[in-house]
C-alpha cells in the first residue's frame, strides 16, 4: 500500500485545489450552487452549522410554548377575563377556549409541545450534533468524521423526525406530556393519528441520534492525529465519547418501546395494557431505560464544553485530567443502571430502595467534575469573558440542580416532592442550567472559529447577566412551590402559589429577553462584527492552533503533530495568536533546564 | 465515496483519478485495485478498520433493539406462563428448524464470499453472495407462505384481532403480539438484508471487491450473521420451550 503518497500531508501540496485552502464558507459559485453545496456537502463543519442553526430555530419554538406555558400560569385559573393566553392560543390552534376543560386541553399541548420540542429536538441532539459535529475532527486533527455521509444521513433523518413532529402539532398536537405514558398514549385522541406521527417522529430522531454516536465513537478512536494518545485528548472529546455511547447503546431501546407503542396504538396488540393481560410499568421501565441514560446524552456534552471554557478561561492546565476524563466514562456506565428512580411510586419497594442506592452512586462522578473544574480555577489567572461567565454560572447552577437531584433520589423524600414543581425546578436547572448555559457558553467561546467574526463582548455580557438571573428568578420558586406541594402539569392552581408562579412567570421574560439580546449580538457579529484572529482566546487545542478562524476546507494545511498537552499553559506560547496577547510561560520550577 | 473523491483529489494529476504512484491509476486494473480510500483516511486498511468497527457498533444497536422484546417475552412468560405453552402448540417446530438452518447455511455463504473476496474469487465470491440472497428469499417464503398465512387465517393473531375460535387460556393474544411482533421485526430484517445483497451482488458483477477492498461484503456480512444469531435465540424460544 502507498502510504506515503496517499498521506494527506505530502500528497495535498501538489494539487493546487483552490477551494481546498479558502475557508469552508466561501460560496461555491452563485446562490443556487452554494444552497446545493450546502445541502449535498458532506464536511462534517457545514453539517454541524446546519444542525446549529435548526437546534436554535427549535428552542425558539420551544421557547414561544414555554413563555405561553408561563403566561397560562401567571393567574390561578385556567382562563381568566384579563389576562388571556388560554384564548390567545385557542385562537392560535381555532377552538373554542371559554369552554373551562378546553383550556385545560390548551394547556397540555402546549405544555407537551415544549417538552417535546426541547427533549427530543433541542437537547438531546443540542452539543453534539451541532458544536462536536464541528469541532470533534478538529480537536483531534482530523480531515473529517469517519463517516461523511452518515452524518449527512443523520442530518436529513433529523429534519424528517422533526416533520413528522412538527405535523403533529399542525394537526392539533399532543397532551401526552414528552413521556408517552400508557394507557393515556394509547387511548387519548383515539380516533386521531396525532399520537402516531409524534412517535413516529420521536422514533426517527432516534436513528439520526445512533447515526451521530456511531460516528464520534469511531471517529475518535481511529482519526487521531499523530502524537494523539487517549490521555492527549482535549477533555471536550472524552465527555462527547461517554456520550456518544450512551446514544449508541440506549437509543436502540428507545426505538423498539415506541415502536411497540406505534403498534399497541394501531393493532392495540396489548402489550401495555391492562385489560389484554399487559403491563403499563413494562412501558415506564422500557422508556426510562433509555431516557435515563438519555438524560446524560444531555449533560455529558455540557460538561465537555465545561472542561474547555474552564480550562482555557483560567489558563491553567485541568486539575485532575484523568480524573475529570475517567468520571465521564462512569457516568455513562451508571447511567445505565439507575432508570428504576424514575418509577419510586410504581414499582415494588425493595427494588425502589436498590435504584435509590444505584442513584446516588451518580453523584461521585458529578461531584469529581466539579470539584476539579474549582479547582481548577484556583490560582488560574481568569479572564472573565463571556465564555467563562457561562462557565461559572454552570458551576452555580449545575451544583443546585445535581444536589437537588439527591433529594429526589431519596426515597423517602420522594414520595412527598414527587411529581411537584420541585422536580420541574430540579431537572430545568440540570438541563437548562447545565445543558443549555453550557452551549450557550461554548458557541460563545466557538463563534470566532467556527464564523471568523468576534461578537460584541459588552453586549453578550448583558445577556448573560440576564439569562442568569432570569433562569434563576424562574426556577428558584419552583423549588420552594414543589416543597410546598404545587403539582406539575396543571393549569391551575390554589391562590396561596400565586406569588411564586408569577415570579417565574417575570423570570421567563427576563430570560427570553437575554436569548433576544444574545441573537442580535450573534446577527450583529455576522454582519459588522470585526474579523476573528485564528486563537483570540490563546487556547492549546488544535482547533485554534493549527487552522484559520474560519477553517479552510479541508480543516488543516498539514496533518497537525501533537506535540504538547490540551492545556500545557505552563510551558508553551500559544500559537497563533497576536504578539505580546498572552503572557509567556512562568518558568517552571520542575523543570531542570 | 469512492467516485466522489477520485473528481475531487484528481485535478492535479492531469485528470486521472488518484495520486497513487504506484500505477493504481491505470483504468484497465480492477476497480479493486484502484480503490482509494476517502481522502481523511490514511490508506485502505485503515478505512477498513474503521468501516468494520462502525459496523460492529451498529450490530450493537441492533442486540438492544431485540432485546426490548426478549425483556417483554420473559416478563410475560413469567406472568402467564400457561397463555405461553398454549400459544407455542400452535406453532410447528419443523418449519422453525427448517429456517434455522436455512440461515445457518447463508451465513457460512456469506463468509465465503467474503473469503472469496479476499482471494480474488470473482466467480465463487458472486456465487455464494446469490447463494445468501436465495436463503433469505427461501426464509420469507416459509415465513410467510406456510406460518403467517396459516395463523392469520386461523385468527391467531395480536391482541384486538385475535379471533381463534378453538380453546385457548386467558392472555394467549399476548403471546401472539411478542410473536408477531419478534418475528416480524426480524422478518423486516431479513428483508433489508436481502436488498443489502443485491446491491453487494450488483457491485461484485462490476468488480468492485477483492483482497484490497471489500468493506461492503464484510459490512454486510456481519450484519447478516446478527439477522441469523438472532434467529438462533428466537427459534427456541418461540418454537421448543413448552
Amino acid at each position: 500500500m502507498a502510504t506515503i503518497s496517499s498521506n494527506p500531508v505530502s500528497g495535498h501540496p501538489h494539487h493546487g485545489h483552490d477551494h481546498a485552502h479558502a475557508s469552508y464558507l466561501q460560496p461555491k459559485g452563485g446562490f443556487a450552487a452554494t444552497v446545493w453545496d450546502w445541502m449535498t456537502t458532506v464536511d462534517h463543519k457545514k453539517i454541524g452549522v446546519m444542525y446549529l442553526f435548526a437546534i436554535l430555530f427549535m428552542f425558539f419554538l420551544g421557547g414561544v410554548a414555554a413563555l405561553a406555558v408561563r403566561m397560562e400560569l401567571f393567574t390561578p385559573t385556567v382562563v381568566t377575563g384579563g389576562v388571556a393566553t388560554g384564548q390567545e392560543l385557542a385562537k392560535f390552534w381555532g377552538v373554542d377556549a371559554r369552554d373551562w376543560a378546553e383550556g385545560n386541553n390548551i394547556y397540555n399541548r402546549t405544555m407537551t409541545l415544549h417538552g417535546l420540542i426541547m427533549v427530543f429536538l433541542v437537547i438531546v441532539p443540542s452539543v453534539p450534533a451541532s458544536l462536536g459535529n464541528f469541532l470533534i475532527p478538529l480537536m483531534i486533527g482530523a480531515k473529517d468524521v469517519a463517516f461523511p455521509r452518515l452524518n449527512l444521513a443523520s442530518w436529513y433523518v433529523y429534519l424528517l423526525g422533526s416533520m413528522f413532529a412538527i405535523t403533529a402539532v399542525i394537526m392539533g398536537g399532543v397532551d401526552t406530556g414528552w413521556t408517552f405514558y400508557t394507557p393515556y398514549s394509547t387511548t387519548t385522541d383515539a380516533e386521531s393519528m396525532k399520537v402516531v406521527w409524534m412517535v413516529l417522529g420521536a422514533f426517527i430522531l432516534g436513528f439520526s441520534s445512533i447515526f451521530t454516536g456511531l460516528n464520534f465513537i469511531v471517529t475518535i478512536h481511529k482519526l487521531r492525529a499523530p502524537g494523539m494518545g487517549w490521555f492527549d485528548m482535549p477533555l471536550f472529546i472524552w465527555g462527547m465519547y461517554g456520550a456518544a455511547v450512551i446514544q449508541v447503546l440506549a437509543t436502540p431501546v428507545i426505538g423498539i418501546t415506541l415502536l411497540l407503542l406505534i403498534f399497541e396504538r394501531l393493532f392495540h396488540i396489548g402489550i401495555f395494557d391492562p385489560r389484554m393481560g399487559g403491563d403499563p410499568v413494562l412501558f415506564q421501565h422500557f422508556f426510562w431505560f433509555y431516557s435515563h441514560p438519555v438524560v446524560y446524552v444531555m449533560i455529558l456534552p455540557g460538561m465537555a464544553i465545561m472542561s474547555e471554557l474552564v480550562a482555557v478561561g483560567a489558563r491553567k492546565k485541568v486539575f485532575g485530567y484523568r480524573a475529570v476524563a475517567f468520571s465521564s466514562l462512569a457516568i455513562a456506565g451508571i447511567s445505565f443502571i439507575v432508570w428504576g428512580h424514575h418509577l419510586f411510586t410504581s414499582q415494588g419497594e425493595v427494588s425502589a430502595v436498590i435504584f435509590s442506592a444505584l442513584t446516588f452512586l451518580v453523584a461521585i462522578p458529578s461531584a469529581v467534575k466539579v470539584f476539579n473544574w474549582i479547582s481548577t480555577y484556583y490560582r488560574g489567572s481568569i479572564t472573565l469573558n463571556t465564555p467563562s461567565l457561562y462557565a461559572l454560572a454552570f458551576l452555580f447552577l449545575f451544583s443546585i440542580g445535581g444536589l437537588t437531584g439527591l433529594f429526589l433520589g431519596a426515597l423517602a423524600t420522594d414520595l412527598h416532592l414527587h411529581d411537584t414543581y420541585f422536580i420541574v425546578a430540579h431537572f430545568h436547572y440540570v438541563m437548562m442550567g447545565g445543558t443549555i448555559i453550557a452551549f450557550v457558553g461554548g458557541i460563545h467561546f466557538w463563534w470566532p472559529k467556527m464564523f471568523g467574526k468576534m461578537y460584541n463582548e459588552n453586549w453578550a455580557k448583558v445577556g448573560w447577566l440576564l439569562v442568569f438571573v432570569g433562569f434563576n428568578l424562574t426556577f428558584f420558586p419552583q423549588f420552594i412551590m414543589g416543597s410546598q406541594g404545587m403539582p406539575r402539569r396543571y393549569a391551575n392552581y390554589v391562590e396561596e402559589f400565586q406569588i411564586y408562579h408569577q415570579l417565574s412567570t417575570v423570570g421567563s421574560w427576563v430570560l427570553a429577553l437575554g436569548f433576544v439580546i444574545h441573537l442580535l449580538t450573534f446577527i450583529h457579529s455576522l454582519v459588522a462584527g470585526p474579523k476573528a484572529d485564528p486563537n483570540p482566546h490563546g487556547a492549546l487545542t488544535l482547533e485554534w492552533t493549527h487552522t484559520s478562524s474560519p477553517p479552510i476546507e479541508h480543516n488543516f494545511e498539514h496533518e497537525p503533530v501533537v506535540t504538547h498537552g490540551p492545556y500545557d499553559f505552563d510551558d508553551v506560547i500559544p500559537p497563533q495568536t497576536r504578539p505580546g496577547e498572552f503572557q509567556l510561560p512562568k518558568p517552571n520550577p520542575n523543570l531542570k533546564h | 465515496m469512492a467516485t466522489i473523491d477520485l473528481g475531487k483529489h484528481g485535478g492535479g494529476n492531469g485528470g486521472l483519478p488518484g495520486h497513487d504512484h504506484h500505477g493504481a491509476d491505470d483504468l484497465s486494473r480492477p476497480y479493486h485495485e484502484r480503490y482509494h480510500a476517502a481522502h481523511h483516511f490514511e490508506d485502505r486498511e485503515h478505512e477498513f478498520d474503521a468501516v468494520k468497527m462502525g459496523v460492529w457498533l451498529f450490530l450493537a444497536t441492533e442486540i438492544l433493539l431485540f432485546s426490548g422484546m426478549f425483556c417483554a417475552y420473559a416478563i410475560f412468560r413469567l406472568m402467564y406462563p400457561e397463555a405461553f405453552v398454549n400459544g407455542s402448540h400452535h406453532l410447528d417446530w419443523r418449519w422453525g428448524l427448517l429456517n434455522t438452518v436455512i440461515l445457518l447455511m447463508s451465513s457460512y455463504w456469506v463468509a465465503a464470499a467474503v473469503r472469496h473476496a479476499q482471494t480474488n474469487n470473482q466467480k465463487w465470491l458472486q456465487i455464494n453472495v446469490f447463494l445468501t440472497f436465495l436463503a433469505g428469499l427461501a426464509f420469507l417464503i416459509i415465513k410467510f407462505v406456510f406460518e403467517y398465512a396459516k395463523k392469520y387465517k386461523e385468527g391467531l393473531l395480536p391482541g384486538k384481532f385475535y379471533s381463534f375460535g378453538g380453546d385457548a387460556t386467558a392472555h394467549e393474544p399476548l403471546w401472539w403480539a411478542i410473536y408477531w411482533g419478534a418475528t416480524g421485526i426480524h422478518a423486516s430484517h431479513v428483508i433489508v438484508g436481502m436488498g443489502l445483497f443485491v446491491w453487494v451482488w450488483l457491485r461484485s458483477r462490476r468488480g468492485h471487491f477483492g483482497p484490497g477492498h471489500y468493506n461492503a461484503v464484510e459490512g454486510v456480512g456481519l450484519y447478516w450473521h446478527i439477522v441469523d444469531i438472532v434467529w438462533i435465540f428466537l427459534f427456541p424460544m418461540l418454537y421448543l420451550i413448552h
